[in-house]
């Protein structure tokens, strides 16, 4: 009887198996990479909104601190999103008659919130709590990016657990001085840019980072990566 | 009772058996009985149990106890075959891999349009408002999320309440959000508006004024609320022969006569316990929620149970087992009828005339118990109280009153004050009068506002056949939910819930509350303030106006705003409380004891301890909340003691027909250890015909047996067997904890006084050397936080609460009656009942048990993904999403404190529902394991407050503002949480105690929670 297969399948079959791995290692990293992708985590995406708000005139434009409009970030976990009055506090002076500002107007004519999207998400099983983090010297574009810059408000940080993680495991990389927390343009010290906390002068990040997460008794890497910090 | 509800799990049980041929039949109880026969004569079997199975040491009890969950549990019993499943979970796995690529989904932001003031997001607040049970006031604090009542807290400050609620109070909140309550204005079976009710109710209201209101009856529950009652009042001067009157099923009826009998007026009884050193209770359950003023007596008894302390002693007689009876030193167990004569007998032996010169029956055989009680009450005159129970007679009452005067008691343990009550006439009477006037046709508006008379008044009056005769020409219901009564009723109309408008009432002490409301009415109701006014035609008066408006007139002179503000800041009004009332005792006017009849068989009829008198059936925490003593859940049974079961060959399941003067009904028995013999108890409140897709059609309706002549109890019944038998949900003996050895240590210890004080250290035992274990010690810090419980066995009465303020705090489903039978109830804190000794009249004790939050976590160390975890201050974490239900860990937990999803428990859809939960908590899904946490949640949020304010928690300026759900509203202060790295600590300093212990030390877990054993004060003269 002769042999069904020719003998070159052996090696074609042998190459298939070794290929096996590599296609399998190339599907997961596939997988990853759009698990990583802006297209899953939304980083990046501008998304539909009823007024086209833009951060960077506000806050560029006008110098408005995030805390007139964000006002319980500081005293709470979620930050607060501005009722229609803070709107209008302004904009019953100022561009009152503008087409774009009209769902603003409905609003608070009619007592209809108003229905934004939200652009910074976590899942439902993620508590997390702005007060602390701005309390212990978190910058608002730490995370938030460059908000000041933003005419279009979108996530600029992944928001996945290995990037909340990486800071937990090293906060020191992070914080900064409370006094520079709602700063924008807050850069990191160094030697020609030195940051001042008390008196004392720091040129680079890994001192002054030491130093405050001392100064503002910033818990314990193995404390803030309990898995209860975050997860309940 | 439903056959069908029983056929279906009878067809159930069938099927598992089929699927699973090698599992052994039913418990065979013939031979259980002969074992537990031997135990009792060998004095074999366990010292401590929670089943008369595991006393017997039967062979399914010891499979129970080595397994995980309850058998069954963990098996497929759905009608989808094995095969069929195998096939959708190949298909599933296949897709597995991708449900972790999910995208969330795009979510809205709604502002506020103009913020409140105090209003911040993510920071709840709390409203001091008030609930009513049958007219009294549980005064409560109310955490609001953004305008959304989400749970039940004591109110700290008032004296009602000390920071203790009860399961009532707790459960309030699903009742409020219950999607089954009546949404709308029905008339006929038609929805209908309120103003086309406005446009039919002119004509006959214009009709009656001109007959001054000769044919108006209103109907109301008891009533505390002044506005309400001033309210009814004033109708009078429009309809001055309008008549009010007042019908609850569970009343007061026997109190107020006994109180008349004496002093010829309805006073009230209020009690001091803190200072009462003997307290002998004659059938009354103190101790429970149901009993006016039960939460501060609980904390008043609990604080004089500390064995360091003055102890007070207890002695019970009762007539059906009751956590009070299980907190007594002395119990004894006496039918109903039985226990008139024993108070007259007490009363004699104080040297009162109380009409029988010898002891006769049953109280002869305990005449060294009575006498030994007798002389322990002359010793402590003045310092002692004598309770009888609202089911006990007139004359129970008035010998209680004159027992009282004799020992000088009188304005040191107790007090007479006016009734709470604003109407505080004899319902029994009162609604008797009402049908006469129906059947004589007399009333042409009947006026029902709340409660449920078609289902529950007394069954000789036939009041439900009675508005089917359409004698009445027009019947109004005003009511929570569409039930029996509304379907009678011409007009339904939908009642605000306590929490969603304006009111007042009286608690016990008569401080009264306002109510205020925590939410917008969901469906539109009217308040019976509202439906008052309309009936004195002022149809558009909201309740706050006529709230507000009262109090306005009460209030002459002097800033009413301020007066306002501050009394619903603090949840009271200043100076509203009774004062103590001189009363004039009139002769001793007691009724001649009748002949007692003393081999008859006697019914018992009892409002049931979860879902009270039938108005909380619709609600699922109460009724999946197991009843104190028998542990049943969804229904209720006929309770009768082992030796009468015994002797009428019945067990446990076994359907009987009961018939008392020719009413009858069937219903399952349970066999309740310490039940009186020749006596058996029903609960009234189950058989609803109209509740809700929760209540409707469990259990049977005891309401048939009940007459006007003979509300409480009644000799006669006749008991036969039917050869049927009904699965019960009882979750007694599960998660029953297994010793590694079988004879080690109890798990619930106690002693008593006498003991204590020779060896206070009784509990403790060696524990493994701290060393023994093969994984790396937790670097824990100092200066941290390691958080620890205690719970102290003394004062925990058993009343449950705790597992309600859990549920409620931590968004814990509900499973349903079929899921609890096979064991997978939701609960993460179980209170146990142990029994010890003779099981007609044995000891009890409860023990909570929550997370024993291990130091070296048997549960940790098997989880394949890392879903349970050890945390940085000694918490076992478990996180949620994470876990994949490989169920690892409930099986390596020796105290069975983890629950699992076995299905989509919660519900996500009712929107009702999603208002309701805890946002500081996840909602778990279907496969995913949960268990007690410390309340992790209140933890975070009071360490980010504290941190914030660089501060410690709890420190001396914020003492307990850290406290578990189960510890703040836990009436008796038994369960006690902290930091026990601070020594000066509460915590530290009850686990520094030398009853302090751990369960299964044995096993070198270490838990952080701990318990101190229980210590009995029992009289040395009654020593057996």
């Amino acid at each position: 009887m002769s042999q069904i297969f020719h003998r070159s399948t052996n090696t074609l079959s042998r190459a298939t198996i070794f290929g096996a791995v590599f296609v399998v290692a190339a599907l997961l990293w596939v997988a990853m990479e759009v698990q990583r992708s802006s297209y899953v985590t939304y980083a990046g995406v501008r998304r539909p909104q009823p007024v086209p708000f833009s951060h960077q005139h506000h806050v560029t434009g006008l110098g408005i601190d995030c805390r007139y409009c964000h006002t319980s970030v500081e005293i709470s976990s979620v930050a607060g999103i501005p009722p229609t009055k803070t709107c209008m506090n302004c904009h019953s002076q100022i561009w009152t008659n503008a087409q774009l500002l009209e769902p603003v107007r409905a609003s608070y004519r009619s007592g209809e919130s108003l229905h934004w999207t939200r652009v910074n998400q976590l899942p439902d099983f993620v508590y997390f709590n702005h007060s602390i983090h701005i309390n212990k010297g978190v910058g608002c574009n730490t995370c938030h990016g460059p908000v000041d810059q933003m005419p279009l408000m979108y996530q600029q940080a992944s928001l996945e657990m290995e990037w909340c993680v990486e800071c937990h495991r090293a906060p020191e990389n992070n914080l900064r001085p409370r006094s520079q927390v709602f700063n924008m343009r807050y850069q990191q010290p160094t030697s020609a840019n030195p940051v001042v906390v008390e008196g004392k002068s720091y040129t680079d990040q890994a001192t002054l980072g030491k130093d405050l997460v001392e100064k503002y008794k910033v818990r314990s890497v193995l404390d803030i990566t309990s898995c209860n910090t975050c997860h309940r | 009772m439903k056959m069908d509800e029983q056929n279906k799990v009878g067809l159930r049980e069938k099927k598992r058996e089929d699927v699973c041929p090698s599992k052994k039949g039913k418990l065979d109880l013939e031979s259980v009985r002969a074992q537990i026969e031997q135990a009792a004569a060998e004095k074999t079997g366990p010292e401590y149990w929670r089943s008369l199975e595991e006393l017997a040491g039967s062979a399914d009890f010891q499979e129970a106890l080595h397994r995980e969950f309850p058998k069954g549990a963990s098996e497929w019993v759905d009608s989808v075959s094995r095969r069929g499943f195998l096939k959708v979970m190949g298909a599933s796995l296949g897709l597995a891999g991708m449900t972790g690529c999910v995208r969330l989904p795009l979510e809205p932001i709604v502002p506020y349009v103009r913020q409140p003031e105090e209003v911040i997001p993510g920071r709840p607040m709390f409203y001091a408002t008030a609930v009513t049970l049958g007219g009294y006031a549980s005064p409560v604090l109310v955490e609001s999320h953004l305008g959304r009542p989400t749970k039940i807290e004591g109110n700290d400050r008032h004296p009602a309440s000390l920071g203790g609620t009860d399961i009532f109070a707790q459960a309030s909140i699903l009742t409020m959000y219950d999607p089954d309550r009546s949404q709308s204005v029905m008339s006929m079976g038609d929805q209908r508006s309120w103003q086309s009710f406005l446009t039919v109710i002119r004509g006959p209201l214009n009709a009656q004024k001109a007959l001054q209101g000769v044919g108006i009856r209103i109907l109301t529950p008891s009533i505390s609320s002044p506005t309400l009652a001033d309210q009814l009042r004033n109708l009078r001067k429009i309809y001055p022969q309008a008549k009010w009157h007042v019908y609850e099923p569970v009343n007061r009826d026997n109190r107020l006569e006994g109180a008349k009998l004496p002093f010829g007026q309805p006073v009230e009884t209020r009690y001091n316990l803190e200072a009462a050193d003997v307290i002998v209770s004659l059938d009354a359950d103190f101790l429970y929620a149901g009993f006016p003023g039960n939460v501060r007596y609980i904390r008043d008894f609990a604080k004089r149970r500390d064995p360091d302390g003055n102890m007070n002693r207890l002695y019970v007689i009762e007539s059906t087992p009751s956590s009070t009876g299980a907190k007594a030193d002395h119990r004894l167990p006496l039918r109903a009828v039985d226990i008139e004569w024993f108070a007259r007998a007490l009363a004699g032996a104080l040297g009162l005339d109380a009409g029988v010169p010898d002891l006769t029956g049953e109280v002869a055989k305990h005449a060294d118990f009575l006498a030994a009680v007798a002389r322990d009450l002359q010793a402590h005159g003045g310092a002692s109280v004598v309770l009888a129970g609202d089911h006990q007679p007139p004359v129970v009452h008035a010998l209680a009153h004159a027992i009282n005067a004799k020992l000088g008691n009188v304005g040191k343990t107790l007090f007479y004050g006016d009734p709470v009550d604003a109407n505080p006439v004899n319902q029994t009477e009162s609604m008797k009068d009402l049908v006469a006037d129906m059947r004589g046709g007399k009333v042409d508006l009947l006026v029902i506002l709340g409660g449920n008379p078609a289902y529950d008044a007394p069954a000789d009056l036939d009041f439900a056949d009675l508005l089917k005769s359409n004698k009445v020409s027009l019947r109004v219901h005003l009511g929570l939910y569409q039930n029996e009564t509304a379907d009678l009723s011409h007009w339904h109309i939908n009642q605000t819930h306590e929490l969603e408008a304006w009111g007042d009432a009286r608690a016990y002490d008569g401080t009264v509350s306002i109510i205020q409301p925590l939410i917008a009415p969901l469906y539109n109701g009217k308040s019976a303030h509202e439906f008052v006014a309309l009936l004195s035609g002022q149809a558009d008066a909201t309740g706050y106006d006529l709230v507000r408006g009262y109090w306005q007139k009460q209030q002459s002179g002097g800033d009413f705003e301020a007066f306002w503000r501050k009394s619903l800041h603090d949840g009271w009004i200043e100076g509203t409380a009774f004062t103590s009332k001189p009363v004039g005792t009139k002769a001793n006017n007691l009724p001649l004891p009748t002949q007692l009849n003393e081999n008859a068989l006697e019914l018992n009829i009892r409002r049931d301890p979860t879902i009270y008198d039938g108005q909380f059936s619709n609600n699922g925490w109460l009724q999946e909340l197991p009843k104190p003593m028998t542990k049943l859940t969804w229904d209720n049974a006929v309770l009768l003691g082992p030796k009468m079961a015994t002797r009428l060959e019945i067990k446990t399941e076994d359907v009987v027909e009961l018939e008392l003067n020719g009413r009858k009904v069937t219903g399952p028995v349970w066999i309740q250890a310490g039940h009186p013999d020749n006596s058996v108890t029903v609960f009234v409140g189950y058989g609803r015909r109209r509740a809700g897709r929760v209540g409707t059609a469990q259990g049977f309706d005891a309401y048939s047996l009940r007459t006007t002549a003979a509300p409480w109890f009644a000799t006669g019944l006749q008991m036969r067997k039917t050869g049927e038998t009904y699965k019960l949900a009882s979750t007694q003996g599960y998660q029953t904890m297994d010793t590694p050895n079988g004879d080690t240590r109890a798990l619930v210890r106690e002693t008593t006084l006498e003991e204590y004080r020779k060896e206070p250290s009784f509990a403790k035992e060696e524990e493994p050397a701290p060393g023994l274990t093969l994984y790396k010690p937790y670097p824990y810090k100092e200066e941290d936080y390691a958080w620890g419980m205690t719970i102290d066995l003394n004062s925990c009465v058993g009343c449950n609460n705790c597992m309600l303020a859990c549920q409620s705090e931590n968004n814990i489903a509900v499973v349903g009656k079929e899921q609890t039978v096979i064991g997978r109830h939701m609960h993460w804190l179980r209170v146990d009942a142990y029994y010890q000794g003779d099981r007609d009249n044995p000891k009890a004790f409860f023990q909570p048990v929550p997370c024993m939050q291990c130091e070296n976590a048997p549960c940790e160390v098997v989880c394949p993904v890392g879903a349970t975890n050890h945390s940085s201050e000694g918490l076992n974490d478990m996180v949620y999403n994470r876990c994949v239900g490989t169920r690892y860990c409930s099986n390596n937990c020796p105290y069975k404190v983890r629950r699992f999803n076995f299905f989509l428990f919660q519900d996500w859809e009712t929107p009702q529902y999603k208002m309701m939960r805890n946002p500081d908590v996840s909602v778990r899904s279907r496969g995913v394991m949960e268990k007690c946490t410390y309340c992790v949640q209140r933890i975070n949020e009071r360490r980010i407050d504290a941190e914030r304010e660089e501060r410690k928690i709890n420190d001396s300026k914020h003492e307990d503002e850290l406290q578990t759900a189960c510890q703040q509203s836990c009436p008796a202060g038994a369960i006690i949480f902290g930091n026990i790295n601070d020594a000066n600590s509460k915590v530290s300093k009850l686990k520094a105690e030398a009853r302090n212990y751990s369960l299964l030390s044995e096993l070198n877990t270490r838990p952080r929670t701990t318990y101190l054993a229980e210590v009995s004060n029992p009289n040395p003269e009654l020593k057996s």
